[in-house]
């Protein structure tokens, strides 16, 4: 009620609130977090555009020689399950999460998506996010690591068209390099885009049709995952 | 466009507020958007008009108030421009994000009884 005049009248108050508009996400996100390390994983948040090659690095992971490595997945997808069908093909246990018209996950789906999966064992359970360089950039779902696909086809200056995905990046995989003698653009000029974009840029070019690269990059990973 | 599930969780977070206060209606929402969030002021906009149909928030005008893109070295405090190669140029040490990412519900006004 008015405190001036006591005449009845509602009162207009300011209400300060300081909080982040996902701090519901991100509540969900620590929760997913814990669980994570609660049973010794490293969790990736694995994004990039449609056809840059995240499942194909997956794939990769699987067949790599001396493949000691456990893990387990679950793909976004808006419409389809064939990305978690390759996975499972690789010998990857996978699962889709089915967002509809949703162009990101959020740390709900991974959430209620972590029912179906025994993470005891495992080493690595990856997130393989929506295809899309935008949205994806801004939800925490409770990963240790993003990393980014970015495949050569795609254009030197992608990096600085989509700087919020790179900024949060620990890693970007820049894929598909054994097309490069057919293409017009070399690694140094990614390499530029991406240190504009990434503070500390951490870059690895590699192939999941050649095996190219994939050593440094699987050195890495093994490397987080003992220090997690 | 991820604008729309951002003024979703806008209307729930600013809806529990309002009944915790026994609120009758939302007069004005302010929230601060960095230049380096991800988030498209205008879409945000856009999307609140669609979706406050129906809320107390009907009447609400959203106050959307913008933060600059600003990058410095961590040590010696030198201003990296957005563009440059993020290294301080002096110190060599990765620029640091000082403003521009955030997404934040700072204010509601609201009429109680």
């Amino acid at each position: 009620m008015c405190q001036d005049c006591g005449c009845g009248d509602p009162e207009i108050v300011p209400v300060e609130v300081h909080e982040r508009l996902l701090a519901a996400n991100d509540r969900v996100a620590q929760h997913n977090r814990a669980h994570f390390v609660e049973h010794g994983v490293l969790a990736l948040n694995l994004m990039g555009s449609p056809g840059s090659g995240k499942t194909a690095i997956l794939e990769a992971i699987a067949r790599a020689p001396k493949a000691n490595r456990k893990l387990a997945a679950v793909s976004g997808d808006l419409a389809t399950d064939h990305d978690a069908q390759r996975l499972r093909a690789a010998g990857i246990p996978a699962a889709t999460i089915t967002t509809g018209s949703a162009c990101h996950l959020d740390a709900e789906m991974v959430h209620k998506a972590l029912h179906d999966f025994a993470l005891d064992g495992l080493d690595f359970f990856v997130i393989e996010n929506v295809g899309n360089l935008v949205c994806p950039a801004i939800y925490d779902l409770g990963q240790a690591l993003n990393v980014v696909a970015l495949s050569v086809t795609e254009g030197e200056d992608k990096p600085l068209k989509y700087p919020v995905m790179f900024r949060n990046a620990d890693a970007v995989l820049l894929t598909k390099i054994d097309l490069l003698p057919h293409l017009g653009v070399c690694i140094r000029n990614f390499d530029d885009a991406i240190a504009r974009v990434m503070p500390e840029p951490r870059v690895f070019p590699v192939s999941a049709r050649t095996g190219e690269g994939l050593d440094r990059w699987l050195q890495w990973l093994d490397e987080k995952r003992i220090a997690a | 466009m991820h604008e729309y599930s951002i003024v979703s969780s806008l209307l729930e977070r600013v809806g529990a507020e309002a009944r915790t206060h026994n609120a009758i209606a939302v007069h004005r929402l302010t929230v601060r958007i960095g230049a380096a969030a991800g988030v498209d002021p205008d879409l945000l906009s856009k999307a609140y008009e669609m979706f406050r149909e129906g809320t107390l928030c009907v009447g609400a005008e959203l106050c959307v108030q913008r933060v600059e893109e600003q990058w410095a070295c961590p040590q010696c405090g030198r201003t990296i421009a957005r563009g440059e190669i993020l290294r301080c140029g002096q110190c060599a040490m990765p620029a640091r994000l000082v403003s521009g990412d955030e997404i934040i519900l700072e204010q509601i006004e609201m009429e109680v009884p």
